[in-house]
């Protein structure tokens, strides 16, 4: 190195001071997105299966839903709540379990972020990547004759107190398994709601009490919830509602005591 | 003499039942560079992580930067850089990017191109890290406790795995730092590198600090030099002993094997040879030695340094 102004000659100078909070969290949210969209196994569970449900389901005649158009009319609440599934409970649990087994957690809990601020930011990463999810599924579902029924405030509350709800689960599931426990748990509990969870198969199938037990788990609620909204035009169904916030809570609270960092 | 960067002082922290600390005391100065050495197992990790606010005491005081690293982290961490042993990143980042991340958290971050070029690491830019070699990845680990400008920087064995030519780059990297004001705590089991960095060295083993000092201060106390002859067994050594100085030792440590510890000078070596001529004794294999920091520490722990 050749000698110049001082700060090339001294550049390691201690000049230490944490980022504006703001922007800590917008750059943490920015590299969760990215690794999300690098991640091609999860790019097949978020994006492809929902995708792939929709159109094969709806085309075929399958479990007796009645004509194309009633069918789209239920699936495609039922995808929505799947894709929320693959990214607020699946990727997120599955992400979170390798970041904790990598250290990556670890190093980052010792970065000027603070542990509050790196969990809004996977949050906010889960919330964006379902963002994108939502238009996908809409369009392919408009594409495929869809209208969508009731209020738009009632959606985006269910879809945030699912989320909600999975991402806590998920987390709850990443911070106490290990890493490949975590991997092979997220993938069956996905594959378990995709079957009870009221997302391809009504849950009227089921008899009387398995029924009430499935509406009262999660995924149940939320397709039941976004189906009473999109497809029957009710306002907010508050029992869903509840349902989900009662899992967010006592999932979110279990998460906080017994999450380990590495 | 200006408050302690680091300061630890009878620390304990136990692993179910094992001890892995054992009422460890040290104290860095500010703007020094302090080697932690030991074999593996020893508590060179353990420390650091209290210190770094990983892991709770379950008894003593740490103080970094005069402050608690637990309750006082959030004030902490933006001025303190770490590098852990291994892993801290994720596997599908590219280093530009995790270094930019990890720049993008600090107020007054170097710029992250010069310091990946500083390192080596220009033409990785775009690589991932789990296809990083392993010496780039120790780099870029590095990289990441300095992009803030901290003040203070934990290097858990920063040359771990190095070829020689990074690990020279990494002792001029960190004789930077001290020079730039930075005080730096690297643990090694290298004792070239404690040697050749430190201004402070803390010998660990079994979780308690078995010596401490400058490189030249552990050489000169613990590490006296020897002078060893061979000659018939059972020599009575008491004439020798009587014209030693006191602080000079003779013994005879195996059947016909007699060892002088102390300082060995041309006058010392001529009492010897006076004594073996008066008991009638021809010294054979008659050898002076210095000792290294090396055999102090095996004499210290009974243990080579690198098993």
């Amino acid at each position: 190195m050749t000698a110049g102004s001082g700060t090339e000659t001294a550049p390691f100078t201690p000049r230490p001071g944490a980022a504006p909070l703001h922007r800590m969290v917008l750059s943490q949210t920015g590299l969760e997105i990215r690794m999300v969209l690098r991640n091609g196994e999860q790019l097949l569970l978020t994006v492809f299966i929902p995708v792939l449900v929709l159109v094969l389901f709806s085309s075929i005649e399958f479990m007796n839903l009645g004509n194309r158009d009633r069918r789209v009319d239920f699936l495609v609440p039922g995808v929505l709540a799947l894709a929320v599934i693959s990214t607020s409970f699946t990727g997120l649990a599955i992400g979170t379990g390798f970041e904790r087994r990598y250290g990556a957690l670890k190093r980052l809990g010792a970065s000027p972020l603070p542990r509050w601020g790196l969990l809004s930011a996977k949050l906010l990463a889960v919330m964006a990547i379902e963002a994108l999810q939502v238009l996908l599924l809409c369009g392919v579902a408009s594409a495929m004759g869809w209208s969508p029924h009731g209020a738009w405030y009632a959606v985006a509350v269910l879809l945030l107190a699912g989320t909600t709800a999975f991402a806590s689960l998920g987390l709850l599931m990443a911070g106490t398994l290990r890493a490949e426990a975590t991997l092979a748990g997220a993938n069956l509990v996905y594959l378990f709601f995709l079957v009870t969870g009221g997302i391809a198969v009504p849950l009227s199938r089921f008899p009387g009490r398995v029924r009430s037990v499935l509406e009262a788990l999660p995924a149940g609620a939320l397709s039941n919830g976004l189906r009473e909204v999109l497809r029957d035009g009710s306002s907010l169904p508050w029992g869903p509602v509840g349902v989900l916030a009662a899992w967010a809570a006592v999932a979110g609270l279990l998460a906080a005591r017994t999450f380990k960092w590495e | 003499m200006a408050q302690p960067a680091v300061e630890v002082v009878d620390l304990v922290k136990r692993y179910g039942g094992t001890k892995a600390v054992a009422g460890l005391s040290m104290s860095v100065p500010p703007g020094t560079v302090t080697a932690v050495l030991g074999p593996n197992g020893a508590g060179k990790t353990t420390t650091v992580e209290t210190c770094e606010g990983y892991r709770a005491p379950d008894a003593g005081i740490v103080r970094v930067l005069g402050l608690d690293p637990r309750s006082d982290a959030r004030a902490l961490r933006p001025r303190v850089g770490i590098m852990l042993q291994s892993g801290g990143i994720y596997p599908g980042v590219k280093a530009a990017e995790m270094l930019r991340h990890m720049a993008s958290l600090h107020a007054h971050p170097l710029d992250v191109d010069e310091l990946l070029d500083r390192l080596g690491l220009g033409p990785s830019r775009r690589t991932a890290y789990r296809r990083l070699s392993g010496g780039q990845q120790q780099r870029l680990s590095l990289a990441m406790a300095l992009v803030g400008r901290p003040e203070l920087v934990f290097l858990d064995e920063p040359t771990a795995g190095l070829d020689p030519q990074a690990r020279r780059a990494t002792w001029e990297l960190v004789a930077e730092l001290r020079d730039a004001g930075v005080t730096v705590v690297l643990t090694t089991h290298f004792m070239d590198e404690a040697e050749r960095l430190a201004d402070q060295v803390v010998v660990v083993d079994h979780g308690v600090v078995i010596a401490a000092g400058s490189p030249g201060e552990l050489m000169s106390q613990g590490a006296r030099n020897t002078l060893r002859f061979g000659g018939p067994h059972g020599l009575d050594l008491t004439g020798l002993q009587d014209v030693l100085s006191p602080d000079s030792k003779a013994s005879e440590v195996s059947p016909g094997h007699y060892l002088v510890e102390g300082t060995i000078d041309p006058h010392l070596l001529a009492s010897v040879t006076a004594w073996c001529a008066d008991q009638g004794v021809m010294p054979r294999d008659l050898t002076v030695e210095s000792r290294t920091l090396e055999d102090v520490f095996l004499e210290l722990t009974g243990r080579e340094l690198r098993q």
